[in-house]
């Protein structure tokens, strides 16, 4: 590996030997191309004709009204996909263009990276599997339906939970077998070169959200709040306000049932340092280091581990992360599509709960810009099990 | 407690291997099992300690892993495992581990305590060599002797720095992709063995995939130095899980068969 990967003591790549030539050839093809002008050149024209950025920042004034301060979203909604996960992927995907790759292989969670990846994967001619929990394939079935239908194959994880960690382990497995596969990792998580490449290929999120704050309001935000499972929407947006001081960021992690439960996935909150998925981080875990078991509303977040550059923000200081249950999460979500006609994802509403949460300790002229990471089109399901309309 | 170069001079043959989950299914019938293992002609073991995520294990050893969690394995009364089986027989014992849990444990803690119940190598499933420095040092330091992978895709020159770190033997492995059975052996062991030949005179042991006798005299006749058997032993047990006379039975065997297999090969390729 030319790079270590790390993030002061966090990050690396913690693989078996055996994977370690794929993800040299990877780190060795981004460092090639992010700044190769053709390379660069082909992915913004992608980006702005085919997924559709910039998107929007809005200022939402009535949710804003029941909140308390100034709300402006980030509308990664709006993206192709529904998600900012296509920005990876379309970035991802076009390295493995560049290096000849003909097969992409991908974990998800709320199938939003699944999507995101098949999208690609057709856009490009790829053959294209998808590891999937199976508690997620039967909660999330829309958007498994949506990439069978772009032509990719969705293979169920059972095993632990079924959920996001398991179907990172079975795209490993599957790797090892496979070397010649692109596994297109979908989160800021896992073995260098990953976190480095998913921050790299999200960071447009924030440099757009930075610029569209200056130019729409004319000053730079108080608080910059995202979701945070794996954390790559939050490292997007928050990539680009780290040198402004003045600017506090907040991660939102899912809460689950209660942070005094087992059923949460708050891994900042309430885990500690660890090594999972090639990654020294911060790892929901039981004494002896056997990985805990998740619970969260919403599958994006449900993942006992968290990207490296997160854990090392927390321990610096610069980013603070906190986390917001189910019940308050089911409770935005209600509130911004009443309010604004926007659905927003549930990964996303942990960002709203929280900014609801601090009603009437931030003064009304407080400006926060809310990561609006996806739509809820996915999550209808979800609710209407938890808040039935009769 | 052994060394393994005693073993491998000792031998005319390739060493026989064999691979259990420790606590699979429970203590007390792992316990046996082992103890079946040695008085079946075991060379060396290699043991495990079960981990929720082991990325590296094939479906076979993953179910392993969930038995022996479930009937209560940690880290801490492994190392008590161990301690008895050292008691049983001073055999060496090399141990298969994923990283989370000696980094949980504090690595040099681990080692210590390790060497104590009669161990002799660490091998850590998700260390690459790039990352020895972090472990071998204190594998040393507690006087244990140190076991790094080789694998059919790396390069000379990484297989050079597999060599410079590894003291005891060199885990093999014969194929691309996970721990599990295969119907046909891998062709590609002995193109790997013979890279390592020519560039070092540390033994190399060759696992991943070897599920018969036959495979096993074939990795010896590759020339390797010790076969390692797991898959194929911890899916007998998963067969006999409401049989246990007939599991003790069907692994003694099974090994019986694969050491009549290795003693056709005479082993002139010897480390030494």
């Amino acid at each position: 590996m030319k790079q270590k990967g790390r993030y002061g003591t966090y990050g690396g790549f913690y693989v078996p030997e055996v994977l370690i030539p794929a993800i040299e050839e990877i780190e060795a093809a981004f460092l090639q191309f992010q700044n190769d002008a053709s390379f660069v050149a082909e992915l913004n024209a992608l980006l702005t004709h085919y997924a559709g950025r910039p998107t929007p920042l809005y200022h939402a004034q009535r949710f804003s009204e029941a909140a308390g301060c100034s709300v402006w979203l980030k509308r990664e909604d709006l993206l192709h996909g529904g998600a900012h996960k296509t920005n990876n992927a379309l970035g991802q995907g076009l390295l493995a263009k560049v290096m000849g790759k003909k097969k992409l292989i991908a974990e998800t969670g709320a199938g939003q990276h699944g999507l995101a990846t098949a999208m690609v994967g057709a856009l490009f001619g790829m053959e294209t599997k998808i590891f999937m929990g199976s508690v997620d394939v039967a909660r999330q079935n829309v958007n498994v339906h949506k990439m069978k239908l772009l032509g990719a194959e969705v293979i169920p994880v059972s095993g632990g939970t079924c959920t996001l960690k398991d179907a990172i382990n079975e795209a490993m497995r599957y790797w090892t077998a496979n070397v010649d596969a692109f596994y297109l990792f979908g989160t800021a998580g896992g073995p260098h070169p990953f976190p480095m490449i998913v921050r790299h290929f999200q960071t447009v999120i924030g440099t757009e959200a930075r610029r569209q704050c200056l130019d729409q309001m004319g000053r730079l935000p108080d608080f910059v709040a995202a979701c945070v499972g794996g954390g790559s929407n939050a490292i997007g947006i928050f990539s680009a306000f780290l040198d402004d001081a003045a600017v506090k960021l907040v991660g939102v992690e899912g809460g689950g049932k209660g942070l005094d439960s087992d059923h949460h996935c708050a891994t900042l909150n309430k885990g500690r340092p660890g090594i999972l998925h090639g990654s020294q981080t911060y790892v929901l875990q039981d004494e002896h280091g056997q990985i805990h078991d998740t619970e969260c509303i919403s599958a994006g977040l449900d993942y006992p581990g968290v990207g490296p550059e997160h854990a090392y923000l927390k321990d610096t200081g610069r980013a603070s992360y906190v986390a917001v249950s189910d019940e308050q999460v089911l409770n935005a979500f209600a509130l911004l599509t009443r309010l604004e006609g926007i659905m927003p994802a549930l990964e996303s509403s942990h960002a709203l709960a929280w900014l609801l949460a601090q009603k009437g300790t931030l003064p009304p002229d407080i400006v926060a810009v809310v990561n609006l990471s996806g739509r809820g089109d996915k999550d209808i399901g979800i609710v209407e099990e938890h808040r039935p309309i009769n | 407690m052994g060394r393994y170069q005693d073993v491998f001079d000792s031998l005319n043959r390739a060493a026989m291997i064999p691979f259990f989950v420790i606590g699979d299914p429970d203590t007390e019938t792992s316990l046996r099992i082992v103890k079946t293992a040695i008085d079946a002609g075991a060379d060396i073991l290699e043991l495990g300690i079960p981990f929720s995520d082991p990325v590296a294990d094939g479906p076979t050893i993953q179910k392993a892993d969930i038995r022996a969690l479930k009937a209560g394995m940690t880290p801490q009364k492994a190392l008590a495992f161990i301690a008895q089986v050292s008691a049983y027989k001073p055999i060496p014992i090399g141990l298969l581990v994923y990283y989370n849990l000696i980094y949980q444990y504090g690595v040099d803690a681990f080692y210590r305590d390790f060497k104590q119940a009669g161990g002799t190598s660490v091998l850590v499933a998700d260390v690459s060599i790039d990352d020895a420095e972090e472990i071998a040092p204190a594998a040393l330091r507690a006087g244990l002797e140190t076991v790094f992978m080789a694998t059919p895709n790396c390069p000379d020159e990484r297989l050079q720095q597999v060599v410079k770190y590894t003291t005891g033997f060199i885990y093999t492995v014969s194929l691309l992709g996970t721990t599990g059975e295969r119907q046909r052996f891998s062709t590609l062991a002995k193109p790997l063995i013979q890279r390592l030949k020519r560039l070092t005179q540390t033994p190399v042991c060759v696992g991943f995939g070897i599920s018969s006798p036959e495979h096993a005299r074939q990795v010896a006749a590759d020339g390797a130095n010790g076969v390692i058997i797991g898959s194929r032993l911890v899916k007998i047990i998963e067969d006999n899980l409401n049989d246990k006379d007939q599991l003790y039975c069907q692994l003694q065997a099974f090994l019986a068969e694969t050491l009549n297999a290795l003693k056709t090969v005479q082993d002139d390729t010897s480390a030494n």
